[in-house]
């Protein structure tokens, strides 16, 4: 028997039903490998007696035939999500300490379709980061090694980097990210897993804490395609609580994957081949293009004319929105508190000193800068329009193929504190990430290959308007052509 | 009694001035539950208990706005004939402070609910042709915020959110108003309108209603002058003692040389005095920009439809019905001007009494009993039908206008109904010209003296003969023929 951690959703959904080992069983080989994962730093709260209550609660399911979609199933969950009763920190100091008495509505999904929990995975404080190592709780290390015989850590990418570990380390069969502008894809790409952000609105972002609510959404990782449609069904839906939140009935994803593309037509935009990007990369685009038209699709060459501007206007409307939303942080009422001062003012700006990173408060600035009066119309009203033009280009571009495929990110990841020195290039990193996100569009990465250093590489596809299952489709046939089953050689 | 409808002026040293004003008025929405989340909305409740994890703003919680208040503010703002906007949107009007859990307000500054509408307002209340249109230059929602406690611990401040998300109304007037007298009108015109329309109690000292008064100066007929605002003024009283502090501080200022700043001011209602808060130049730079969080409200017909169909009518229409039915103009504005006064007389007409009568009672008679007993007409213990029982017992003879003054004291004390009362104590008025020639026989007999000077032409005289007629009646005779017989005896 294959180790239970090596297993994916499906397979243990499968051995659980069919009795081949119990959901205790599978609970207890988790928590005992995210102990024994420590050295990953992914976890920032563990909580195993959750993991065996689900479980136990599955099996008891099992035996009165009362299961679940994901009845025996233990998940990790990214920290920006709330869940009641366990701390929940957004990966910063301001929140330290903070449990919640409220659980958000997408964790509260997965627990309502029987998922137990693991624990809570780390991330870039806020959700701001593409490396992990803007976590007040320390970088999370990626499990893969450079086959080059050095030992530098790699880091997993991020903002969902302790989720992304997690899943290629074997601590978690499936976990929550969160994706602002890259932030499920570009870690799943790093680690080797399949990762996908559906359409904004799709899931609820009630209870999960906000970074920028226009870009925000929430979705599942995970070792394959199909696993991501498990837990994607569970997680969305339409919530009353969130007034962005689309009321439309859940898609049957799983039930609903093929692998036969024909009859569709794939999108190559020739704005994604940017200088200075590896020669590795487009290689690997190249393999993609092959692969989806051994499904069968049909293969198109499509302009986004206002991609060069996707980065710039991200990095307007984010931070600005991030301004906003993290003035709720003040000490008064929750969280860290920095006393000792004269006046209230003194207070706040004690408190958020201590309590946030460097990188969120570089957005904290940022933010304010392009909202202020005299810069906002030259900042924000123009970066709206822009986003008003990068929509545009897809809604042209759909008109020609049904899914768009492109690299996920334009490296393979690096070396911890290779890039913290210098933003812009950290930036970068969510380059074919990011107008997908400022579209609102579905977007997933799937494992393409290694690449000489004998790191993973994704495969990025991005669909129209609620067709998750087009991107899954097509990641499905990618999935299946890659073979790709490379896991990290265990080292922590 | 000062004319009411002459210009306001300030005479300075240099000359006549004039002053400009306009309202910002804080109305608080008639809701059960808060703007953006389910949380209730009484007022006076222990500090705390009506606030949701929305008004805390916990992390990860959202706004979601409640249809039940945007319906109250379109309501509003067809009441007040005013453009509704079916496609507006909620902006966040960002700044830290204790009292506001997520560091920023949602507001509307850009595309309000409510565009340019006008509240009219009458100069003269006794005169309906000193009619003035003030415009409304928009209607916004937003939240309020919470509110600080001073008092509660030697150094620090306790914080009560309570009121914290609760939705108000911002009702922004044009610069229309030229005195104390004009804001005044308008603040009591708007507040009446605001209760008829159910949106907002008006309540001026719970701070259900609060405005923010910017007022400025100028030369009779000259380019406008720069104004001051003067924030949280909550009383009508208090607006016009602003206004009139203010013009005549900033006529002082401008005369003797200095200049007006633009800055936002404070009222100490217990010195008369306002006081500088902050300037233009401290001013927040709020950082507006669209909820990121909220879609853009968009308004269907049906929703428009039911807003206007739910209207009652206002305090116009019903002024000039009353005039209609032979109402005196300054019965009808003063019927009128209070949505229970104006509702408890509809009653009245109802109940089929006659409508100039009935208006003269109530204004006369069912005031001055609810003034001399300190009670507002919601206390008033007679109901519109027994007043109308009242008013028809005068009408149709079966008691006199005296009478029934005994019997309305005798209903406000024991709250039994008028026929009773004049059934029972035997009150009615007798038209018995029997008995009433028997009395009429004595007092010619024991006044022959003014009998003899009355028949030699002192003829005022009359009257003391119906007078001591009633007198030896009780009351109850029928006055119609006590004269009628009186004029038979005298010749």
């Amino acid at each position: 028997m294959t180790e239970l951690t090596h297993k994916t959703i499906t397979e243990l959904r499968e051995g659980f039903r069919s009795g081949d080992f119990s959901a205790r069983e599978i609970a207890e080989a988790f928590n005992a490998a995210v102990a024994a994962g420590r050295g990953l730093n992914a976890y920032t709260v563990e909580t195993p007696e959750l993991a065996l209550d689900a479980a136990d609660i599955a099996d008891r399911d099992r035996t009165t035939n009362a299961l679940k979609p994901l009845s025996g199933i233990p998940l990790g969950i990214k920290d920006l999500f709330a869940t009641e009763g366990v701390d929940s920190t957004s990966g910063s100091r301001i929140l330290k300490d903070f449990k919640p008495t409220y659980e958000s509505t997408v964790s509260g999904n997965l627990k309502a379709a029987g998922a137990g929990m693991l624990g809570k995975l780390n991330m870039d404080e806020f959700a701001m980061g593409s490396s992990n190592e803007t976590s007040a709780y320390g970088p999370v290390i990626s499990p893969w090694k450079r086959n080059d015989g050095g030992n530098a850590a790699l880091t997993p990418g991020g903002s969902s980097g302790g989720s992304a570990a997690a899943v290629a380390a074997g601590l978690a069969p499936g976990v929550t990210g969160t994706d602002t502008g890259g932030s499920i894809r570009q870690p799943a790409a790093f680690t080797g897993i399949s990762g996908i952000k559906p359409t904004y609105g799709r899931c609820s972002r009630w209870g999960i804490v906000a970074f920028a609510s226009s870009l925000d959404q929430a979705g599942p990782m995970a070792r394959t395609v199909r696993d991501c449609a498990i837990m994607l069904e569970a997680m969305a839906g339409f919530d009353p609580k969130d007034a962005t939140s689309l009321n439309l009935p859940v898609p049957q994803w799983e039930a609903g994957l093929s692998a036969d593309l024909r009859g569709k037509k794939v999108g190559i935009p020739k704005e994604y081949r940017i200088d200075g990007v590896p020669a590795e990369i487009n290689a690997i685009w190249d393999q993609g293009i092959e692969w989806l038209k051994d499904a069968g699709a049909e293969v198109v060459q499509i302009s986004l004319p206002h991609t060069k501007y996707a980065l710039p206007t991200y990095y307007i409307i984010a931070p600005a929105e991030a301004s906003s939303n993290l003035a709720r942080y003040d000490g008064v009422r929750y969280g860290l508190r920095e006393m000792g001062v004269k006046s209230l003012d003194d207070m706040y700006a004690a408190t958020r000193a201590a309590g946030f990173g460097a990188e969120v408060k570089r957005r904290i600035m940022i933010g304010t800068y392009v909202l202020s009066a005299g810069f906002y119309d030259a900042y924000f009203t123009k970066a709206q329009k822009v986003r008003t033009l990068i929509k545009r280009d897809f809604a042209e571009a759909f008109k020609e193929c049904d899914l768009i495929l492109t690299p996920t990110a334009p490296s393979a990841a690096f070396g911890l504190q290779e890039k913290m020195s210098d933003p812009l290039a950290m930036y970068l990193n969510d380059v074919f990430a990011v107008p997908a996100s400022l579209a609102g569009l579905p977007a997933m990465s799937v494992p393409g290959g290694l690449d000489s250093q004998g790191l993973p590489l994704g495969l990025h596809l991005i669909g129209r308007e609620l067709d998750e299952q087009g991107i899954l489709n097509a990641g499905l046939a990618i999935e299946e052509r890659a073979g790709f089953n490379h896991r990290p050689k265990r080292w922590w | 009694m000062a004319d009411t409808t002459a210009p306001y002026r300030i005479k300075g040293e240099t000359g006549v001035w004039e002053v400009v004003v306009g309202l910002e008025v804080h109305a608080q929405v008639v809701s059960n539950a808060k703007l953006f989340s389910g949380a209730a909305t009484a007022f006076g409740a222990e500090p705390n208990t009506q606030v949701s994890l929305v008004d805390a703003a916990m992390p990860g919680m959202l706004p979601v706005p409640n249809r039940e208040c945007i319906r109250q503010a379109v309501r509003t703002g067809m009441a007040l004939d005013a453009v509704i906007n079916r496609w507006s949107r909620f902006d966040r009007k960002n700044y830290f402070y204790a009292d506001l859990p997520q560091g920023y307000q949602i507001s509307q500054l850009y595309h309000p609910l409510v565009g340019p509408g006008e509240v009219e307002i009458l100069l003269d209340e006794k005169d309906e042709n000193s009619v003035k249109q003030i415009g409304i230059e928009r209607i916004h929602v937003e939240q309020d915020a919470g509110k600080l406690m001073h008092d509660q611990h030697p150094t620090m401040s306790y914080v009560d959110l309570n009121r914290s998300g609760v939705a108000l109304m911002e009702i922004v007037s044009r610069p229309d108003m030229s005195s104390p007298a004009e804001a005044g009108a308008y603040l009591r015109k708007l507040r009446a309108i605001l209760r008829y329309v159910g949106s907002c109690d008006g309540n001026m000292e719970e701070g259900s209603m609060r405005a923010d008064v910017n007022v400025s100066v100028r030369k009779v007929g000259g380019e406008l002058g720069t104004r001051t605002e003067t924030k949280n003024v909550n009383s009508v009283r208090f607006v016009m003692a602003v206004i009139e502090h203010e013009a005549r501080r900033q006529v002082e200022v401008l005369e003797e040389g200095g200049q007006i700043v633009q800055e936002t001011r404070l009222y100490d209602p217990d010195k008369n005095v306002t006081r500088t808060l902050r300037s233009k130049e401290d001013a927040h730079d709020y950082r507006y920009f669209p909820d990121p969080d909220l879609l853009p409200l968009e308004l269907d017909e049906a929703f428009l439809e039911e807003c206007r169909s739910s209207l009652p009518e206002l305090p116009d229409a019903k002024r000039k019905r009353f005039e209609g039915l032979g109402i005196s103009a300054y019965n009808a504005s003063v019927l009128t001007a209070e949505v229970e006064i104006a509702r408890w007389f509809d009653g009245l007409l109802d109940a089929g009494a006659d409508p100039k009568q009935a208006s003269n009672w109530t204004v006369a008679e069912l005031f001055g009993a609810l003034n001399r007993t300190g009670k507002s007409i919601e206390e008033c213990p007679i109901s519109p039908e027994e007043a109308a029982e009242l008013l028809k017992l005068v009408a149709d003879g079966t008691i006199s206008g005296t009478i029934a003054k005994q019997v309305f004291e005798i209903m406000l004390e024991t709250g039994e109904a008028p026929s009773k009362i004049v059934e029972e104590r035997g009150l009615k008025q007798t038209s018995d010209t029997g008995a009433i020639d028997a009395e009429i026989d004595k007092i010619l007999a024991a006044n022959a003296d003014k009998v003899a000077e009355y028949q030699a032409g002192k003829l005022p005289l009359f009257g003391f003969f119906v007078g001591q007629t009633m007198k030896a009646m009780a009351g109850k005779a029928n006055p119609g023929v006590v004269n009628e017989r009186l004029r038979a005896k005298l010749g």
